[in-house]
């Protein structure tokens, strides 16, 4: 079987100009196989949610072919997008609502879900009760209730404080572990990218291209204290080395 | 099995807001009661003070306004039938703007095309003087209750449009995407997204225009004088006749009712959103 056939996600050749004549992405070209976790780093307005959302079918291509694996699909903004006027039970159950699976069952996800994330007390709260780590937890449960197989995450952590965000970035790879879904996770940090993925797709600034795709050997489970070591520092060096010709 | 670490577990009680009403104190009644002091002293300043004997009918002593006013059966039985009619157009002019209003802020939120084709017409709705519009309306509809009725809508429906819109607009784009990812079609949309984002946005825009009716309900009457007067009508009379207690007592009758309406408003708004509009603002 070669790899065209059993890719989660397989962008080949994509091109995306806007209609206003903004070019946002020229030969995309990269796969994701599944349970791979795959970082996209680049600097800002470079066309990194643009990929993200002609992968979730939000936006076409303007050439090229997007092969998506599978129809379950997460999505994680960087807002955690809850709705104010629902509860976090609620919030949750808001997709398996939208696909209209009976109420004992999404009851059973949601309950699932939010035991996962660690917000199982806190199903009856409202949005504006929790911190905002807490509402991308819920945000994520919100996702994982369609068991998805692949995941994209348009940088959900980047509104958040560094303390924080290195908790969920721990709390994610276990998810990953326990789920493994394939992942197209949005980054400005290197760090991040760098700790959680298999391999780090470098973009350059508008138009998008894809400049460096940097393998990451490290093994899961990965320690917090990975992030300390020589070897990780060497590949962030990496990494930021081809982010600094991308701005060139 | 929970990927929460232990620093992490906090009691969900801990979280929650705490939810006390504060006990009045004293002092913060004194400045409100001493204002009112003040203006009723005022006026009573203005009627004795101001005012020769013959000249007194212009702002007549409040106990006097009560006295003849409130207090004789039969100004009271007709203040109070007036009263009435008055609230009884100003609720169904306001039920009527709220159906029509609500009904066409949905339909331009569908499409832009709509929007822009509509909404002209509406803002015009809002600018032509109701004056201009006399003629046309005692044309079709008479000069009784109907006509008044009509006035009615017409005076209080554009903050209900315009409030509404707005708030249907004002879902989240990050929601909209969401939904979308997952199929939701419009009716789905507009029920579990838009319409509960409007809420608040469409209660501020009932309560203006519950005023609204009020005023609404005693400018048509002075434009539509057949039938059962209502309080428009009452304070219109009185006036010509110089009988200015009653008269006072009309128009506080009148404030009485906006007010009640406009408190009426604010509560069910409060009551409908608040768990989630007021605190999140907060």
């Amino acid at each position: 079987m070669t790899l065209a056939t059993t890719a989660a996600l397989r962008f080949d050749r994509v091109d995306k100009t806007f209609q206003d004549g903004t070019v946002a992405l020229v030969g995309a070209d990269f796969a994701v196989a599944p349970g791979e976790f795959v970082s996209v780093v680049g600097p800002s307005g470079c066309g990194k949610s643009t990929l993200l959302r002609i992968a979730s079918g939000l936006d076409d291509a303007s050439a090229g072919q997007v092969h998506v694996g599978t129809d379950r699909l997460g999505y994680v903004f960087q807002d955690a997008t809850l709705l104010p006027w629902r509860t976090v039970r609620g919030n949750v159950e808001l997709l398996t609502e939208l696909h209209g699976l009976a109420k004992a069952e999404r009851r059973r996800r949601s309950a699932e879900a939010l035991e996962l994330v660690g917000l199982a007390g806190f199903h009856r709260h409202m949005p504006h009760e929790l911190s905002g780590g807490m509402r991308m937890r819920a945000s994520l449960a919100r996702s994982l209730t369609l068991s998805p197989e692949l995941f994209l995450f348009d940088e959900p952590f980047g509104a958040l404080d560094e303390i924080t965000r290195e908790r969920l970035n721990d709390e994610l790879l276990s998810l990953f572990r326990l789920q493994r879904f394939a992942a197209l996770f949005i980054t400005h940090s290197v760090m991040e990218a760098v700790f959680l993925s298999t391999r780090v797709l470098v973009m350059s600034g508008r138009p998008g291209r894809i400049l460096a795709d940097v393998e990451i050997p490290f093994e899961y489970p990965r320690e917090p204290s990975l992030r300390f070591t020589a070897q990780f520092a060497a590949l962030c060096g990496e990494v930021s080395g081809h982010l600094r010709g991308a701005h060139a | 099995m929970s990927t929460v670490t232990e620093a992490e577990q906090v009691a969900p009680a801990a979280v929650a807001p705490p939810r006390r009403r504060r006990p009045v104190r004293p002092w913060r009644v004194l400045p409100p009661v001493g204002v009112f002091a003040l203006v009723i002293g005022g006026w009573y300043a203005i009627s004795y003070l101001v005012l020769d004997d013959a000249r007194r009918f212009l702002l007549p002593p409040p106990h006097e306004i009560i006295d003849v006013g409130f207090l004789d059966p039969r100004n009271l039985q007709q203040l109070m039938r007036a009263l009435w009619l008055t609230t009884e157009v100003a609720l169904l002019g306001l039920a009527i703007a709220i159906v029509v209003g609500v009904a066409a802020a949905v339909l331009m939120s569908q499409a832009k095309w709509l929007e822009v084709s509509v909404y002209p017409w509406v803002v015009i709705l809002q600018t032509i003087p109701i004056l201009a519009l006399v003629p046309l309306i005692a044309q079709w509809t008479g000069f009784g209750f109907s006509s008044r009725l009509l006035v009615c809508v017409l005076i209080a429906l554009f903050p209900i449009i315009a409030n509404t819109l707005f708030g249907l607009q004002s879902a989240d784009a990050g929601l909209r995407d969401l939904f979308r990812l997952h199929g939701a079609g419009r009716l789905t949309l507009l029920v579990k997204l838009m319409f509960p984002a409007s809420l608040p946005a469409m209660f501020a825009g009932f309560r203006i225009s519950a005023g609204l009716s009020v005023i609404g309900a005693l400018v048509g009457d002075l434009f539509f004088k057949q039938g059962e007067p209502g309080l428009g009508i009452l304070i219109d009379v009185y006036r010509a006749r110089l009988q200015s207690e009653q008269m006072y007592a009309a128009v506080f009758l009148a404030s009485l009712l906006g007010i009640a309406v406009f408190l009426f408003f604010g509560w069910l708004g409060r009551r409908v959103v608040g768990k989630w509009y007021q605190a999140s603002r907060g």
